[in-house]
């Protein structure tokens, strides 16, 4: 079983796209759900971190690989 | 959680300068935000239909990379010490730094401008054209996108006085 719902791709993508297109995934989904986001923006990372302190959603995890970045990101 | 508010005075119409503005307002109204945007003066070329007119000017920008977005890394990578002052008098200089410029932020893939205030529109970013300007200058409202509303220094106060942040761009 996949520990999350739905990916969203957001490689090649440059702030603050991939805040954009996760915030618009994520209103799509029940709360509760876990989105995937896979970036190759480096700024993303502490993005992911304030964008989740603010909007309620939780950031359950944040990995780097090969320079993609990798976040699971539950809905609050 | 109570509603925070951004409001932005948007004053250029340069390509360079028409991003901090929209990647503001599309990244605040993402964050939560009830955001308004006030164009006025130049900032009115930024609510055009078609924005592929903006340009970036080398003149009196002496901070501006002169980098070459073709070619090798090594190659890209060398910044043209060249005269701003004098190369942005030469015919063309400045068509061909904007075409530098967007061919840079699309390999990087940076939005157009297009794409962020497409992007503030559906997230109900409000816009606001400088009608007082919007005369001066002698626009007509049909060279502007649709979902725009039109007002004065006083209808921005009354969303800026409570706004919790307040920037002028």
């Amino acid at each position: 079983m996949a520990d999350y719902d739905q990916e969203l791709d957001a490689t090649g993508l440059n702030c603050p796209l991939p805040i954009l297109r996760a915030k618009k995934s994520l209103a799509g989904m029940e709360s509760g759900q876990v989105l995937r986001i896979i970036a190759t923006d480096p700024g993303s990372v502490k993005d992911f971190e304030a964008f989740a302190r603010q909007t309620g959603n939780e950031l359950t995890d944040s990995s780097e690989e090969d320079g993609k970045y990798t976040f699971l990101m539950k809905k609050g | 959680m109570e509603e925070k508010k951004l409001a932005i005075i948007a004053t250029k119409g340069t390509l360079d300068w028409a991003y901090p503005p929209f990647i503001l307002a599309s990244t605040a109204a993402a964050l939560g935000y009830e955001t308004q945007i006030f164009f006025t003066f130049y900032g009115l070329e930024l609510l055009r239909k078609d924005v592929n007119g903006l340009k970036v000017s080398p003149l009196g920008n002496p901070a501006m990379p002169m980098k070459m977005p073709y070619g090798p890394q090594w190659f890209r990578d060398v910044n043209w010490n060249m005269p701003n002052a004098l190369m942005s008098i030469v015919p063309g200089f400045e068509s061909m730094a904007t075409g530098m410029m967007k061919k840079t932020m699309k390999d990087k893939g940076v939005a157009s401008i297009e794409e962020l205030r497409d992007l503030c529109q559906e997230a109900e970013v409000t816009m606001i054209a400088c009608q007082m300007t919007v005369d001066l200058f002698g626009y007509s409202t049909d060279e502007f996108i649709d979902g725009i509303e039109y007002g004065g220094a006083a209808m921005f106060f009354e969303f800026a006085g409570q706004s919790d942040i307040s920037l002028f761009v």
